[in-house]
């Protein structure tokens, strides 16, 4: 059994329900996101968990015990807070302190385990400072330290990361994956950003409207979205429609061309599938293994540093594709009359209807 | 690591940036606001002078401090200036108790009925003190389910709950303006998930980042308490009020003296606030 169950996760406020049937088991350890657009429930389940509200249906198990009746001072959970939500008057110290001396640690055993997580996060000089004496990476450092430091069974996370600028946000992405890691601390972390929950998760739940749409590995989630609402949300994509000759062998025909997928198709012959093609997908020339070449004008070209990202228009479709940047290959004129090879495998099927 | 070092340093180029004409415009400005400052300050100086001045002349021909020996040295000014403090401090930790807890949990639980709650606290100001008064009296006379003027101590403790009634609308509104500048709600989120319950949230959280708040309220609620005449009066307590209407009409300068000693007071309770907000380093910054 898994380390945290979460069972037919049901909340309605009033008559509007905003998660409903939510399943998820995570493992001891594991680090999971929550990702989906504003407004979709993450944080209200995140709220669940945390004790913060009561679910209309469903349980919530931490190792084996049911935890849903308890509040949220019982749970033995930690958590981060977009707004940091440091203490304010309380030094830095008192902080990361807080849950110790609450849980009645003796002063001299909290001392030593305030200045190991001070030195896990890197600030091992700043216990006497007072929040309003840091910077927003370092308040959030320090709630993460806070929320630790009481060694919590599970740590959540609500965009930790939403009000940080640019740079530190990754650094700060990094180093909470790092310190999870080597804590092993099983860890839901809520994001709408996907570049986050991509590159810091071993497991990704796609939400949408208070449905986990998908759950799975960032490379996963990617490469086969389940829904077309994953593959919208997750990356960029350019959508086709296609007429099933043989669903069987997977065989359709895309604008006169016919393409043998890499999947077999349930609906009958002669029905429109729609497919989806990543920007990395489609290659600017012919290349071997890319037996599907089509034909496209470029009407737009965005420069954007090591990836070079054109929108070609085939037929009456604006296919959006990806080219490394090099220095002796500048990026073809728009206008100008380009051969796009594709393989056909690496068309993603968003729906049979 | 801070930026306000950095914040500050950017202020003081930005004051030499600006043009010539920009910096005459200030200083025919500040000429004026000059001037309504020393206008405010003859305004509210020179009656306090003058009864200054008055109250030292009760022994004729020179200055001296007869008026204030005479007040101090009166036992009944002894015995009412008590009566009147104690009464206020009860009032202030009575104030507190109802005030603190109800404003946070409107912040947390019912946000929605704060202008509600907001109305409410104002209805004292509103409404008469005499009418409370004497609602007090119909509810809690001897002949009532609750006879508390049965008593002293139910009389006091009833002129205790009029007392703070009548300091809610100041109270309510400094808790209130302290709980402002706070996320109450996450914060209180981010103690109850470290396992803290209502009590530490109250006073390890709430109560020091609300305390220089909870003092200018206290001392309001000091100083109405200390002139307060209607309450003490209908109930027949012996508070300092009436004790000060009571001179006025029987005295010639020991009003005055009167006057300046509880004036002293209130500067120095105004002091006082100032100097604790400095020993708690966390507010220094949001000033
Ligand atoms: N306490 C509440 N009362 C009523 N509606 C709420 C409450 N909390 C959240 N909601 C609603 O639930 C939906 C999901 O909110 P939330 O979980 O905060 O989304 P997310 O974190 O994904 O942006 C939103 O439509 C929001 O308005
Ligand atoms: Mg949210």
């Amino acid at each position: 059994m898994s380390y945290l169950m979460i069972n037919h996760l049901e909340k309605s406020f009033g008559p509007t329900r905003v998660v409903k049937d939510f399943n998820i088991a995570v493992e001891k350890g594991e680090f999971i996101s929550l990702l989906g657009p504003s407004g979709c429930g993450k944080t209200t389940v995140l709220r669940l968990v945390a004790g913060f509200e009561t679910p209309s249906a469903g349980s919530i198990e931490i190792d084996g015990r049911d935890v849903t009746g308890l509040r949220g001072n019982q749970r033995n959970i930690g958590m981060v807070f977009q707004a940091y939500a440091l203490f304010p008057n309380l030094t830095v110290a008192q902080n990361v302190g807080f849950g110790l001396k609450v849980a009645g640690v003796a002063r001299t055993e909290a001392a030593a385990r305030v200045a190991e997580m001070l030195d896990l996060i890197g600030l091992p000089d700043l216990g006497g400072r007072y929040p309003f004496q840091l910077s927003g990476g370092q308040q959030q450092r320090v709630a993460l330290a806070r929320a630790l430091a009481p060694q919590p069974r599970v740590l959540l996370l609500d965009e930790p990361l939403s009000a940080l600028d640019a740079k530190i946000r990754v650094s700060l992405r990094q180093e909470i994956r790092q310190i999870q890691q080597q804590l092993g601390i099983t860890t839901i972390f809520v994001t709408h950003d996907q570049e986050e929950a991509l590159s810091m998760s071993d497991r990704v739940v796609v939400m949408n409207g208070g449905v986990a749409e998908q759950i799975g590995a960032p490379f996963e989630i990617y490469n086969r979205p389940a829904t077309p609402f994953v593959a919208g949300f997750v990356g960029s994509h350019t959508a086709f429609a296609a007429q099933i000759v043989d669903p069987a062998a997977g065989i359709v025909t895309l604008g006169g061309a016919q393409l043998k997928l890499g999947q077999t198709l349930a609906a009958r012959p002669g029905a429109t599938v729609r497919l989806a093609l990543r920007p990395e997908a489609a290659h600017l020339g012919t290349a071997d293994g890319r037996e599907t070449v089509l034909t496209g004008r470029i009407a737009q070209v965005n420069f954007m540093g090591a990836i070079i990202r054109l929108t070609a228009m085939v037929g009456d479709t604006a296919l959006t594709l990806d080219t490394f940047n090099r220095p002796d290959t500048p990026p073809p004129p728009v206008g100008s009359s380009v051969d796009i090879s594709v393989a056909a495998r690496d068309f993603i099927v968003l729906d049979a209807g | 690591m801070t930026d306000f070092p950095a914040t500050k340093r950017h202020q003081k180029t930005d004051a030499k940036t600006i043009p010539a004409m920009a910096r005459r415009k200030r200083s025919v400005g500040s000429v004026f606001s000059w001037a309504v400052f020393v206008f405010g300050v003859l305004y509210f100086a020179l009656p306090l002078i003058g009864m200054i001045e008055f109250s030292l002349r009760k022994r004729r021909g020179t200055y001296s401090f007869d008026a204030y020996t005479s007040v101090l040295n009166d036992s009944q000014f002894q015995a009412t200036f008590t009566y009147s403090v104690v009464m206020s401090l009860v009032t202030i930790l009575l104030g507190m108790i109802l005030v603190l807890p109800a404003a946070l949990w409107v912040r947390i639980r019912l946000p929605r009925m704060r202008p509600v709650i907001e109305f409410i606290t104002l209805l004292p100001l509103v409404i008469p003190v005499i009418v409370i008064a004497f609602g007090y009296l119909r509810m809690f006379n001897t002949s009532s389910l609750l006879p508390m003027t049965g008593s002293v101590t139910g009389t006091n403790i009833l002129l205790a709950f009029g007392y703070a009634t009548l300091a809610l609308p100041y109270m309510y509104r400094a808790i209130d303006n302290g709980l402002r500048t706070l996320d109450v709600q996450t914060l209180t989120e981010a103690a109850q998930i470290l396992g803290a319950g209502w009590f530490t949230i109250l006073f390890r959280i709430m109560l020091p980042n609300v305390f220089t708040a909870l003092l200018s309220g206290a001392f309001l609620t000091f100083s109405i308490v200390l002139g307060e005449y209607v309450f003490a009066a209908l109930l027949d307590r012996p508070a300092f009020g009436p004790y000060m209407i009571w001179t006025g009409g029987n005295r010639a300068y020991e009003p005055a003296a009167l006057a300046v000693i509880a004036f002293t007071i209130t500067w120095g309770c105004m002091g006082l606030i100032q100097l604790a907000g400095r020993l708690f380093p966390h507010t220094r910054a949001q000033r």
